[in-house]
């Protein structure tokens, strides 16, 4: 019996898109600063599961709790109270691009914190910046920074509201190795210093061993594998987790 | 055969399942616009600077083809003028042509490119960049924040740009009207405001509202519902242009039959 508060309690998800099931019965326990790394092949549901986590789409069957509350019975203004304690880094950073990093770390906060003057906006944006050891950025449009920088400054703008629970889809998609552990770094002091919970998704073993405490494989829209990286791999029976250890680690 | 006739019925009412779902998601987006628009929060200071980027940054464009329509069309019209030695009809002529439908037509057909096409491409790029998402997951509504505020300022800012435009046309009849007639500007304008009524001037600001209401809606409905890929964001800013021109000059012809119902015989 784990004694740990679980944080994300999801039984028996289905989702399907037309004729395409993605999720077919999923079951999962989140704990309370744990970092869970989701694995899996392109078009599994990765995305989709923690898309559901926060009203993005809706499940088709089954319960997702998020801090206690069934997400798919939550009203406008419940489900807005719940993102704001749900960050979203998203795999292509998301940045708004009309808007300046200050702009864009600004827009959640004034939007959803009242009475905050603007000496408190500019400390906590600067603070955050500095978190994610950005602070030369704070006036630069997104199109002139690089996919790493803008990664970071997409964690920082999610942080900016103090989340409790960090979703991250994909975060060292399309980087060069040095930037993915420099994110990998980052994901890691973001959970110390800011006491997050946090899911990864991702399909880089390189990612999923330095970040996860917890690994879960999602194959066939069912988790196959949940534990350590080393009770997962590399050891693993069924041949497709092992043949996704091997292209990862070996056969590159 | 039989197989043949059976696949094109299949794909022959699948397109019309998919036209009318389309017709029934543009009629959900449009309900929305007003469900959303009298609701706080309201995103003044958006509205503003959407405002003045449809407003200010349109003016060189409008500017530019509303001189030219009013030279052209002064052009063009004198020689049918002086066959019945009526030329110095041409500012009353010019000046009901322009302010009942060159005017309005003219600016609202370039703004459909220009502002149309600009609003479906930028929204349709924020939705393939997961831009709309973040928003969503921020506790923004960005219905309200995107599409509500566009709308808004399309439809404030179009019969402004109408006026503008009727202004600068009417300038560029006068210039040459003043060159080959030798007409003073007190003479051309009051000419011009003897001959254009209040029904005018009111209708057509009435109908500008309506072209600038349609060239937001059509051009956020593409762009928010555009498919995913830089593909689908060329198809949305092309389909807002295309979908609004069309819809511009259906209003037109309902304007006038309604407008004609008012007029003194």
């Amino acid at each position: 019996m784990d004694n740990r508060e679980k944080v994300v309690v999801i039984r028996d998800l289905y989702k399907a898109f037309g004729e395409l099931e993605v999720l077919k019965g999923v079951d999962l326990d989140l704990f309370r600063e744990e970092n869970l790394v989701v694995l899996g092949r392109s078009g599994t549901g990765k995305s989709v599961l923690i898309k559901i986590m926060v009203g993005l789409l809706q499940q088709d069957s089954g319960s997702m709790e998020v801090l206690g509350k069934e997400i798919s019975k939550l009203g406008v203004r419940d489900l807005n109270d719940m993102r704001l304690k749900i960050g979203f880094s998203f795999q292509n950073s998301a940045l708004y691009d009309s808007m300046t990093v200050r702009e864009n770390m600004e827009f959640p906060l004034v939007r959803n914190v009242k009475n905050l003057t603007k000496k408190e906006i500019t400390l906590r944006i600067e603070e955050l910046l500095e978190a994610v050891g950005l602070p030369q950025t704070i006036n630069q449009m997104p199109s002139e920074l690089s996919g790493g920088q803008k990664k970071r400054i997409g964690v920082a703008r999610t942080l900016v509201l103090n989340p409790e629970i960090m979703l991250y889809d994909e975060p060292t998609a399309g980087l060069d190795p040095i930037t993915c552990v420099e994110i990998n770094n980052l994901i890691n002091e973001v959970r110390e210093r800011y006491k997050t919970t946090s899911i990864v998704i991702t399909h880089d073993l390189a990612c999923a061993k330095q970040t996860g405490d917890r690994m879960a494989v999602l194959l066939d829209g069912q988790f196959r594998a949940m534990g350590t990286f080393e009770e997962v791999f590399p050891h693993a029976e069924d041949q497709r987790i092992k043949s996704f250890y091997d292209y990862n680690f070996i056969n590159s | 055969m039989a197989g043949q006739s059976g696949t094109r019925k299949h794909v022959f009412s699948k397109k019309i399942d998919a036209f009318f779902k389309g017709l029934a998601d543009a009629w959900i987006f449009f309900k929305r616009f007003f469900q959303e628009v009298f609701v706080p929060p309201y995103e003044f200071k958006e509205v503003i600077h959407q405002c003045y980027r449809i407003g200010v940054e349109s003016l060189p464009l409008i500017s530019l083809t509303g001189f030219i329509v009013g030279i052209v069309f002064t052009n063009q019209s004198r020689p049918s003028l002086s066959e019945f030695g009526a030329t110095s009809w041409l500012p009353s002529l010019i000046a009901i042509a322009i302010v009942r439908a060159m005017g309005p037509l003219v600016t609202a057909l370039i703004a459909a490119g220009k502002v149309g096409s600009g609003i479906g491409a930028e929204i349709g790029s924020m939705k393939v960049t997961e831009q709309i998402d973040a928003m969503e997951v921020s506790a923004t509504n960005p219905y309200k924040f995107l599409v509500v505020t566009r709308v808004l300022a399309t439809t404030f800012m179009i019969p402004v740009l109408v006026m503008y435009t009727d202004f600068v046309a009417l300038m560029g009849a006068f210039i040459n009207v003043n060159a080959n007639e030798l007409v003073s500007i007190s003479t051309f304008f009051a000419q011009v405001f003897s001959s254009v009524t209040f029904l005018d001037v009111f209708a057509s600001i009435i109908k500008s509202v309506f072209f600038g209401f349609t060239i937001g809606m059509v051009g956020c409905y593409k762009g928010y519902n555009s498919s995913k890929g830089t593909e689908g964001v060329g198809r949305a800013a092309n389909a807002a242009v295309v979908i609004s021109m069309f819809l511009i000059f259906i209003e037109e012809l309902l304007s006038l039959q309604i407008i004609n119902l008012f007029r003194v015989k």
